[in-house]
């Protein structure tokens, strides 16, 4: 009882050294996701530095031997909706995102077909681009991506149907075309038309 | 019957990329023969595995960044806060 109660106190080394390890070992999967929310390496990258910061800050209220992984990408996932709200106006986001991602693609020997994923991804609404990458690349059960997103179970599970849906769409239809603003346009028909299919169902 | 129905209107409406604008309501209510059903049900088949081809690439292109090095500034960044301040 009173371990666990010193454990919790401000200054711990034993338990910082604890907690850092574990932190270095998510810094990886951090800048993935990262990645996956900005379209943009460099912004990538100080979004996780920003996420571990704030992290380490508030490990006195983490809870060690619970989902770390978890509770640093709900971090970072705030962190980054926080800035977008401060900075972007929401439809400029997709767009910007969209055309950031034509350029961040560093490697020109990369599949093709991971490039088109790449910029079909950047295409989907956020909600379902994110739900997507927590489940389907992420590896997060639903119930740890509703806990990260602050939504409900059946929320996360059906943007992760219809971010399928669409991203097939897109990938069929190649709306994903490197050609900027027109890309833009044909973006918001297929997923209007995706949309649409998929909740007449 | 409608499901099959539905789902093959998304192929059409995929293969014929940005005509799709203009498909209509009508084409989702549209008589379906036996042809088409027969077609329709090859393309659930083949709408799974693409969606397993989506979900291989998905993974692939996160582990892709996860297995990159990190860069140094990160570990730095956290071993300076790690440190006590000099103030003390």
């Amino acid at each position: 009882m009173s371990e666990a109660q010193v454990g919790r106190s401000p200054i711990d080394p034993a338990r910082d050294g604890i907690f850092k390890k574990e932190l270095v070992t998510l810094i990886p999967h951090l800048r993935a996701f990262a990645r996956t929310l900005t379209g943009d390496p460099t912004a990538a990258d100080d979004l996780a530095q920003d996420a571990m910061m704030k992290a380490w800050d508030a490990r006195a209220s983490f809870q060690l031997g619970t989902n770390m992984k978890a509770w640093t990408f709900m971090i970072l996932r705030n962190q980054f909706y926080s800035e977008k709200r401060r900075s972007w106006r929401q439809s400029q986001l997709d767009q910007e995102a969209a055309e950031r991602t034509l350029v961040a693609v560093d490697d020109p020997e990369a599949p093709v077909a991971l490039d088109e994923l790449r910029m079909s991804l950047a295409m989907l609404p956020p909600e379902q681009r994110e739900a997507l990458i927590l489940v389907g690349a992420g590896g997060f059960a639903y119930e740890e991506a509703a806990d990260i997103c602050g939504c409900a179970v059946g929320t996360v599970k059906s943007r992760v149907s219809r971010a399928r849906r669409a991203l097939q769409a897109i990938l069929e239809s190649g709306g994903y075309d490197r050609d900027g603003g027109a890309a833009g346009d044909a973006m918001h028909a297929i997923l209007a038309d995706a949309e649409r299919l998929s909740t007449q169902r | 019957m409608r499901n099959v129905a539905l789902t093959s209107s998304i192929y059409t409406f995929g293969r014929r990329g940005r005509t799709l604008r203009t498909t209509g309501v009508e084409d989702m209510i549209e008589h379906v023969p036996m042809e088409d059903q027969r077609k329709g049900a090859a393309s659930l088949d083949e709408a799974r595995l693409r969606q397993q081809a989506i979900g291989v690439k998905l993974r692939q292109m996160f582990d892709e960044v996860v297995n990159e090095p990190v860069p140094d500034e990160f570990l730095d960044i956290l071993r300076k806060a790690e440190k006590p301040s000099g103030e003390r």
